[in-house]
């Protein structure tokens, strides 16, 4: 080999080693690491893997996008089991064991209230899903994805005498069932006040305990009370389960809201067309004009699917999943920095585009506006009815 | 508080009725294996709900109907009670330990559930769904109808095969005093192999009832551990009528809470009248 090629020859090696050693830098630097559990199994496991499967596209989606501040982001998830007591323990073990650089919220107001506890033991910022019970989000770097705002048991009932005030035909009685469980029961409580107050008069009220088996009774009930409205204050089932009973009676109840009905079986049931509930995010327009919501909601779907989850349907769990990784990438890229802090102090003054709406954090407990719409099931699937301006096109409140 | 009206009243009867009559055919496999086997078979609850899901997918899978599925499903529990009570008496498990024992088994069924038909509801859609009968102005559902229908005919039948008949007798001198029995000529362990396998099977038929008026989600299965413990333990241990009978007391009352008081007091119902038996009743088996 001649003086030159050899020359040539070096210069190659160390060109490529150069190259090499210069992707494998960049390819080495330390993933953020956001730590986090959720009920992938256990009562509330339904719901959790529908956070699960968000979490990952969102994360797939950010780290295609470059990840965050140049790094890969890389999401440490752990079951809790659907128990807040374990909740507690992973995340504790989150931070000192696997030492996290970042946490992100679990699921479920008590999950929620159990991490909020650890967060503030560490000073870590705690983004949440779906928490349920503003007043009890006392933590000052607790941040929520689910717009409910600040006073949710007089605003959500507000808004849903609103809607009802635009049907067919508007109630003057209502018959308020709920069942106990914390985040229902006090939104029913506020609805008494509320629509108390806006003239309705109530012919009955009943509270049956969380895990009820026999809906029977209350069926009748309702049905020998003849509301004009049904107010339901259920939690998954219990809503199919208090409306089979009614069809067993052979009883159609006028207008009924159910709080947070398991969206799928409500959607799908004979008996439960015309059916009312409370969403944040519905897969129509006005909501999939932003391009970020439409694909967010054709991903879902794929994954969803691929995935075997019985609902495909991006609504107000999937959302409010989306939403916290937003406001999670929003507050890293806007402070350009991984303290906690510093996203806390930038989030309490910010205004954060998402895909429920722009979410600001300047109110109680840091809760902003209540983005809570109505939606009704017509022809086997939700569609959002009230406010006008979120209304799927044409989609007005129909009588059952 | 205003007093119900009749109609109210009598439709939470029929209600509570149906119900009872659940909790009675849920009990019976039970109640049968704890007073004649001496276990308590906490995986009792775990078959129902396994046959209930078995019978869910065979229907909406394959288009099986609901009631058909019995035949196969009865045998097919039969056996894998034969075989649960050869296990539990080649490693001589006590009363005691039985009860831990099927408590693991029944978290192990409710983790296979949840793997193959995932944690999200399910509901069995079927013509027996939409069917009921109107008397009176009271609705009776023919899902409920029939549970109510086959649970009476299953303790009946088996009440008079345990009085009548050769085997029922030999199955009480086992449980009477099983050595004074084998010394007449009473095979145990084969006796011990046809009780248990009978009592999954009827969870297999429990099952079946369960998917036809239930919702189905695997966490159930422990919601209703306490209330039909209650009935068996109120109707006696291994009487065949006797959680059906309990089952229909605490139906009717937890309905009648429901319809005159309010729903949140159902569930102290059934302990509450298991608290009162047991005061009047303590050498109650």
């Amino acid at each position: 080999m001649s003086k030159m090629a050899k020359l040539a020859a070096a210069a190659a090696i160390a060109l490529g080693a150069l190259g090499v050693l210069g992707e494998a830098q960049a390819q080495g630097a330390k993933p953020i690491v956001v730590g986090s559990t959720l009920a992938l199994t256990g009562p509330l496991s339904a719901t959790g893997l529908v956070h699960k499967l968000v979490g990952e596209i969102y994360v797939d989606d950010l780290n295609r996008r470059g990840g965050l501040l140049g790094r890969k982001v890389e999401w440490k998830l752990m079951d809790d089991q659907s128990k807040p007591d374990l909740a507690r323990t992973l995340y504790e073990q989150l931070l000192t064991a696997d030492k996290v650089d970042l946490l992100m919220g679990p699921y479920a107001t008590g999950a929620i209230l159990s991490a909020i506890g650890v967060a503030q033991r560490y000073n870590k910022l705690l983004i949440s899903h779906t928490m349920g019970i503003p007043s009890l989000a006392k933590y000052d770097m607790h941040f929520p994805a689910w717009s409910l705002g600040p006073n949710p048991q007089a605003t959500v009932p507000t808004t849903v005498f609103d809607a009802v005030a635009q049907a067919p035909k508007p109630p003057k009685t209502v018959a308020i069932v709920t069942s106990k469980f914390p985040s229902v029961h006090f939104l029913s409580l506020g609805a008494r006040e509320v629509f108390k107050q806006k003239g309705l008069t109530e012919v009955l009220f009943l509270e049956w305990e969380f895990g009820n088996r026999d809906f029977g009774p209350i069926a009748a009930r309702v049905k020998d009370a003849k509301p004009d409205m049904v107010w339901s204050g259920d939690i998954g089932l219990e809503g199919n389960m208090l409306l089979e009973a009614m069809k067993k009676i052979d009883y159609v109840p006028p207008l009924h809201v159910h709080t947070y009905p398991a969206p799928g079986p409500m959607a799908a049931a004979p008996e439960t067309d015309k059916a009312l509930s409370l969403t944040i995010f519905e897969e129509h327009a006005p909501f999939t004009a932003n391009p970020v919501a439409a694909q967010f909601v054709k991903t879902f779907k794929e994954r969803a699917t691929a995935a075997g989850l019985p609902y495909t349907a991006v609504e107000t769990q999937a959302a409010a999943s989306f939403t916290a990784w937003r406001i999670f990438e929003a507050s890293v890229v806007a402070t350009k920095s991984l303290d906690d802090r510093k996203m806390a102090d930038w989030l309490k003054t910010a205004q954060v585009p998402t895909i429920q709406g722009t979410l600001r954090f300047d109110r109680g407990n840091n809760f902003g506006d209540d983005l809570m719409r109505i939606k009704q099931v017509q022809n086997k699937a939700w569609v959002t009815v009230w406010p006008k301006q979120w209304a799927a096109p044409g989609a007005t409140i129909k009588m059952p | 508080m205003t007093f119900p009206s009749l109609g109210l009243l009598s439709q939470s009867v029929l209600s509570g009725l149906f119900l009872g009559g659940m909790y009675g055919l849920i009990g019976l496999g039970l109640g049968l294996s704890w007073g004649l086997l001496g276990q308590i078979n906490l995986t009792h609850f775990g078959f129902v709900f396994l046959s209930a899901y078995l019978c869910y997918h065979l229907t909406m899978v394959w288009g099986v109907d609901p009631l058909l599925t019995l035949g196969l499903l009865v045998p097919a529990f039969f056996a894998v009670g034969v075989v649960m009570q050869w296990a539990l008496a080649r490693f001589r498990v006590s009363t005691f330990n039985s009860l831990l024992v099927t408590f693991g088994l029944t978290v192990m069924i409710e983790a296979l559930i949840q793997k193959i038909w995932t944690a999200d509801f399910r509901k069995l859609q079927t013509g027996y769904g939409e069917e009921k009968f109107s008397f009176l102005g009271l609705y009776a559902p023919l899902p409920e109808l029939l549970t109510l229908t086959v649970s009476a005919a299953a303790a009946g039948g088996i009440w008079l095969l345990m009085r009548y008949t050769d085997l029922g007798k030999a199955m009480r001198a086992m449980a009477e005093d099983a050595p004074i029995a084998a010394a007449f000529g009473v095979n145990a362990r084969a006796l011990a192999l046809l009780l248990s396998g009978s009592c999954v099977a009827l969870a297999a038929i429990a099952g079946v009832f369960f998917a036809l008026s239930f919702t189905l989600t695997p966490t159930q299965i422990f919601s209703w551990v306490g209330v039909v413990f209650a009935a068996v333990m109120m109707g006696g241990l291994g009487n065949p009528l006797g959680p059906l009978l309990a089952g229909l007391v605490i139906g009717v009352s937890e309905a009648l809470a429901m319809a005159v008081f309010s729903p949140s007091w159902a569930p102290i119902v059934s302990f509450s009248l298991l608290i009162v038996l047991l005061l009047f009743r303590p050498a109650h088996r």
